[in-house]
């Protein structure tokens, strides 16, 4: 091949940019500091805009390999880096929308200590992104996999040393282990069907193989086991539970990792994975069957939260159910479509979002905040104010706007495929406009009643605020420059971003990376008029409902709310998933290994503290004494008893044989 | 009798390993008491660093030494290796951490090498009775390194418990080479081999119960379920820098052994024996990881952790075959790697009477002692299985050869355990970098020799996770040696 | 001429009583015996596969075994001897500082 990219910059610039601030940052003041961090990733965006013009010349795959990571023992790891369609487009994604980010977040984070280990975490996360998304094979992919979620966890609990963000980054990172545990059976199982790990060796491999209409086959069981990882990182029903409270991290940490770049790492790989999933087409139902249940699930949860974060944590967890189901009826395009538009919207949604918190100094309930701004925050934060308000109209999908046109992509495809799964979509459509516009009116606009709103199951009660908030006297006030200007990009992006999918251009655009050696199972995704209409209704009717609750007739939602208490807290709880978790694993597990789980996992997922773990230490005590009790006459019977079990199976299995 | 040259040079680390404990002894008694302590840690530096060069002499005489007692081939180069560099670690973090707690006696160091003698002679040795006095050797000395610090009642019962339970096992063990001595008139591993081939019936228990008692024995060395019992006991009483020791060494050294009767003079047995180290594998991870879950004490973590990756090696050694054992060989690499770099900064950190050695002591320092801290983070994260350490790269080279050797259900446990035994090795890390201080942990002991242990156990960790290919290949041409390749 | 079978269930019956002492007995120096009774039932394997296999091996092994075993007290009773100054007692049940 002449050309050559030299694709290994843009995460050797990222790389770099994290080594200067870890070495020498402690060094700087937060000027170098943050010209460093953010010139770095200016630079690997640069680079990564400097690829795709060289590249979009001859638009065929490209390979580059730097020597060996793993040669031995008949298995070849290369570190390999590819470029096509699907990997360009998360390139300039991840750069892109990183690079905002990383302006931002020079001013979100001015005031707050270690400033050059955020940049150093955030390029390094940068890295692990480039990594993920430019490897050539799954091994190398793995190293990304992992990389990016341990950078989450640490930005998660690293900066505000709290014990909750502490315990979130924790969860985070050991939920994600056990989509790790399903990712990594599936890179053996993939290395024992087709002895090797490179992509193109493979889907090449794949492409001979057959469908497996019939039965389950081994594609089916890794297809499985790679969404199961899928569902790690991205969120998805069952483990989506950490993504909620990884919201503890700072504002532009969601924006970044847990809303625009990492949480899609797992449609990617599943797009990536596309010539496998054509050929299993049961695990593509499951894919469809779980994204379509998460969007709603996640949705209903969003209805009622009252942190503004949170309401856009479960709204991520909505969309990227979206996306996978568009990965589960085929249509990977349309799902990578949506992962783009989700990107600038959800990224400018948090962007927003700390900005409405900065404005409102720390203060995150979103009724909280329209008490300290008299009138609506939006009188005192207007770019903020037009930025939120454009992302909202893109992802409720309000023609015109980006999210609308990736969304019809995929209720239009899903529609083709399945009526039922499209109908639940276009319900999870209606519900995400609803509290997305409910977010905005109550976050922006003055309470038209003039009276607070009731909270019935909030943890501070007005007058008993956050320490950081420090003099709610001060009224709110717009973010400096350095923070809204990205902002303002980003709404362009979301408002316009859509355009280049008009007519399918984009899809066709992706549509080499997604030759999966079998036609396409659906015909060429044309918006359906029945889709169409629907979507635009719903997504009015959304509006309106919204409208009607929160500004023209606010009692109505708490008249409501005493007609269906029950149902109201059934939602506000989040269905108590956390609490069923703690119900339905974690205690026949602390059962099961009665002796040993007593701390644990009692602590980490159920949150049980001090008490759970005194009642299950005094429950489980007299095993665990026995087991271990310091005795040492117990132990040479532990041994002995031990080594009678052995010579008992051996003469056993001896006089069984001779 | 002539014995050819070759002989002693094929043996030249443990000549110059007992050669340079001798004169720490002679030391002892001559020199001045001021200096004396400095000189020996020195002496044994430099005698530890030239028996690690050595080995390069040993390796380029492969082949029998004494009547086919000793062997020197791939395998025993690389434990003889590994042995001699954790003990060059152990001992540059030792020499630091004796002076933290003023128990700076030179006889610490002979005993350390006069172990280290021991376990080359493991690992070298072809001949029962040769592993047994080289366990011996090791054994004995480990014992009073573990009461090395007679003041405190810890380290005294901790001597103790391993003292006696240590030689109820090695009983076992014996008892086990007098069987198969008794089944196959011989105690060189491959003349039992070939007379094992032609065993009349009635013999067929008798070796497989040798198998058990041996397994029994060499199982309780490595740690592991069900014979891991002592382990956190012996591993929280004694001083850090014995635990650190204890926990590479010994541990390797067993590793080959155990790989070595089992492969070659029980190789035919396998179907039976499989199922004791199937079992073992699964019990270990299962017990240490849980175990583990809930300790604060970083001595006895790490000692729970150390049970759970011998079951991690037993699922390698599951795995029959070539695949397996280099598995294990290069696994055991890592362990060695990524333990000792954290049981250095735990030792640096402890500093005199062992006053911070719980986790909450941990707290907050992250940003106070950065050295310590990211040394410590890059073992924690090794121990995970993180990739781009050689923990990750242990783990996928060992669970690949299960999957190989379809031990899907063997792997599966392994894959959850690792999944699991995160929590634990994370909340370290978490408690360095995101909490704040509960402590006052006062700055350790400045200790130029300490700082080159943790770093080199750290690099060597990032080593083996980014460069594997060199030890690789070799670990994968060696494992031939047990298989008869 | 007395079979190799009568030698062994000797063997296994010492080595037995070794560990059965072991296991029962509470006072330290008397655990230690208990291990000297099996090593000394492993001897007896050695010498009478040694006889029966018409090897010397067998017995020299023995000197080996006893040897280390002699080694083995002597460490012993050092450490014996500094539990006891530390916690004054023999007792292998008062003996559990670490524990779970």
């Amino acid at each position: 091949m002449t050309l050559d990219l030299h694709l290994w910059y843009v995460p050797l610039l990222c790389f770099a940019g994290f080594a200067l601030n870890i070495i020498f940052g402690r060094f700087w003041s937060h000027a170098v500091a943050g010209v460093v961090g953010v010139g770095f990733s200016a630079l690997a965006f640069a680079d990564a805009v400097w690829v795709a013009l060289r590249w979009l010349g001859t638009q065929t795959p490209y390979l580059e390999q730097h020597g060996n990571w793993i040669s031995a023992a008949g298995l070849t790891v290369p570190f390999g880096f590819q470029l096509d369609q699907l990997s360009l487009v998360m390139l300039l994604v991840v750069t892109g929308v990183g690079f905002l980010i990383h302006i931002y977040s020079a001013g979100y984070m001015a005031h707050e200590g270690g400033f050059y280990r955020y940049f150093a975490l955030l390029n390094l996360f940068l890295f692990f992104m480039m990594v993920l998304v430019l490897s050539s094979n799954y091994a190398l992919m793995f190293i990304g996999w992992e990389g990016v979620g341990f950078v989450s966890y640490m930005l998660i609990g690293f900066f505000f040393r709290r014990d909750s963000a502490a315990k979130a980054g924790l969860k985070a990172f050991v939920v994600n282990r056990i989509g790790d545990f399903g990712f990594l059976i599936a890179l053996f199982l993939l290395f024992q069907r087709f002895h090797s790990f490179d992509f193109t060796s493979i889907f090449a491999q794949a492409r001979t193989l057959p469908v497996e209409t019939s039965g389950a086959g081994i594609l089916t069981a890794i297809c499985l086991l790679l969404f199961v990882g899928a569902t790690g990182k991205s969120a998805q029903i069952p483990l989506y539970v950490w993504l909620p409270d990884a919201m503890e991290g700072p504002t532009p940490v969601s924006a970044l990792i847990h809303a625009a770049t990492m949480v899609t790492a797992g449609v990617y790989m599943v797009a990536r994975s596309a010539t496998l999933y054509v050929r299993a087409p049961q695990a593509s139902a499951v894919v469809l069957g779980i994204g379509g249940a998460t969007a709603l699930f996640a949705a209903i949860i969003g209805l009622l939260q009252r942190d503004i974060k949170r309401v856009l944590a479960y709204s991520t967890v909505s969309q990227l159910g979206y996306m996978f189901m568009a990965c589960g009826v085929l249509s990977y395009g349309a799902g990578i479509f949506h992962l783009m538009t989700h990107a600038f919207f959800k990224g400018l949604l948090f962007l927003s979002a700390g900005s409405v918190i900065h404005a409102a100094h720390g203060e995150q309930d979103m009724f909280e905040i329209r008490k300290l701004s008299p009138g609506g925050l939006r009188k005192y934060a207007p770019v903020t104010f037009w930025c939120f308000a454009a992302a909202t109209c893109a992802i409720s999908g309000i023609p015109g706007f980006s999210g609308f046109f990736s969304k019809d992509q995929i209720l239009s495809a899903v529609f083709n495929v399945n009526k039922f799964w499209w109908a639940i979509g276009t319900l999870t459509a209606l519900l995400t406009s609803f509290y997305m516009f409910r977010a905005l009116f109550i976050t922006f606009f003055a309470n038209p009643e003039g009276t607070a709103e009731p909270s019935p199951s909030h943890a501070h009660p007005s007058g008993q605020e956050p320490s950081e908030v420090a003099d709610h006297n001060t009224l709110p006030h717009e973010s400096p420059a350095v923070m809204t200007v990205p902002l303002i990009i980003l709404a362009l992006l979301s408002t316009f971003g859509g355009l280049v999918g008009l007519g399918d251009r984009f899809t066709k655009f992706l549509s080499p990376a997604f030759q999966t050696g079998l036609p396409p199972a659906t015909g060429p995704a044309g918006s359906d008029t029945t889709v169409f209409a629907a979507s635009i209704t719903v997504a009015l009717l959304g509006l309106l409902l919204a409208w009607w609750f929160y500004l023209k007739n606010p009692a109505a939602p708490r008249r409501l709310a005493a007609s269906f208490p029950a149902l109201r807290a059934l939602v506000f709880n989040k269905f108590w998933i956390d609490e069923l978790y703690g119900a339905v694993i974690i205690t026949p597990l602390t059962v099961v290994s009665r002796v040993l789980l007593d701390r644990g996992v009692e602590q980490t997922i159920v949150d049980g503290g001090v008490q759970g773990t005194a009642w299950l230490a005094s429950a489980t005590g007299n095993t665990t004494r026995r087991q271990a009790s310091g005795n040492l006459r117990s132990y040479a019977a532990w041994l002995g008893t031990a080594a009678v079990a052995v010579l008992f199976y051996v003469l056993v299995v001896g006089f069984r044989r001779f | 009798m002539h014995v050819p040259a070759d002989y002693y040079l094929r043996i030249l680390p443990e000549l110059v390993l007992t050669a340079t404990a001798v004169l720490i002894m002679l030391i002892e008694g001559g020199a001045r008491l001021g200096s004396r302590a400095a000189l020996s840690g020195t002496v044994a530096l430099i005698g530890t660093a030239a028996a690690l060069a050595s080995v390069a002499v040993q390796s380029a005489h492969r082949g029998e030494a004494f009547s086919g007692m000793f062997r020197v081939d791939g395998f025993s180069l690389f434990f003889h290796g590994l042995i001699i560099a954790a003990t060059l670690i152990v001992l540059l973090l030792s020499i630091g951490y004796l002076r933290a707690q003023r128990l700076q006696r030179g006889e610490f160091y002979a005993l350390l090498l006069f172990a280290t003698v021991g376990m080359c002679l493991m690992a070298g040795s072809v001949e029962l009775i040769m592993v047994f006095i080289g366990l011996e050797i090791s054994s004995i000395c480990s014992y009073a390194l573990c009461g090395f610090w007679r003041a405190s009642a810890r380290s005294s019962e901790a001597a103790l418990k391993y003292l006696l339970l240590g030689s109820f096992a090695t009983a076992f063990f014996l008892y086990g080479i007098a069987l198969t001595y008794g089944a196959s008139g011989s105690t060189n591993l491959y003349v039992i081999a070939r007379s094992l081939s032609d065993v009349l019936a009635g013999h067929g228990s008798l070796i497989l119960v040798a198998a058990a008692l041996m397994f029994v024995g060499l199982a309780f060395k490595v740690s592991a379920a069900p014979f891991q019992v002592w382990t956190p006991d012996v591993y929280e009483g004694a001083p850090v820098a014995v635990t650190a020791f204890m926990s590479a060494g010994p541990k390797a050294a067993t590793f080959a052994v155990f790989l070595r009767i089992f492969y070659v003079a029980l190789g035919r047995y396998s179907h039976t024996w499989f199922w004791m180290i199937w079992v073992a594998a699964i019990l270990s991870m299962c017990l240490g990881n849980l175990g583990a879950l809930r300790q604060t004490n970083m001595k006895r973590m790490l000692a729970y952790s150390s049970i759970a990756h011998a079951g991690y090696v037993l699922v390698a050694f599951a795995a029959l075959g070539e695949h397996g054992i280099s598995a294990a060989m290069f696994y055991l690499a890592c362990y060695v790697a990524m333990n000792l770099g954290a049981f250095a900064v735990i030792s640096n950190l402890a500093q005199q009477n062992e006053r911070f050695i719980d986790l909450h002591d941990y707290a907050g320092l992250g940003f106070r002692f950065p050295l310590q801290s990211v040394c410590l983070t890059i073992c924690m994260l090794s121990l995970i299985g993180i990739p781009l350490t050689g923990g990750f790269l242990g783990k996928l080279f060992i669970f690949k050869a299960a999957f190989q050797n379809h031990l899907v259900g063997l792997a599966i446990v392994g894959l959850l355990n690792s999944a699991l035994a995160a929590y634990y090795y994370l909340r370290v890390i978490a408690f360095l970098y995101m909490r704040p201080a509960t402590v006052e942990v006062s700055q350790p002991q400045r200790s130029l020799s300490m700082n080159v242990a943790m770093v080199a156990c750290a690099v060597g960790v990032l080593w083996l996770g980014i460069a594997p290919n060199s030890l690789l290949n070799f670990v994968v041409h060696s494992a031939g040696a047990l298989t008869g390749r | 001429m007395i079979p190799l079978s009568y030698y062994l269930i000797l063997s296994v019956l010492l080595f037995c009583l070794g560990v059965a002492g072991f296991l029962l007995k509470t006072d330290v120096i008397s655990i230690f015996i208990s291990i000297e009774l099996m090593l000394n039932g492993v001897n007896l394997s050695f010498v009478a596969f040694s006889h029966f296999l018409k090897q010397i091996n067998g017995n020299i092994f023995v000197f080996f075994v006893m040897v280390v075993a002699a080694a083995e007290a002597a460490v012993g009773l050092a450490i014996i001897v500094s539990v006891v100054r530390n916690r004054h007692t023999l007792s292998i049940d008062k003996i559990s500082l670490m524990r779970d």
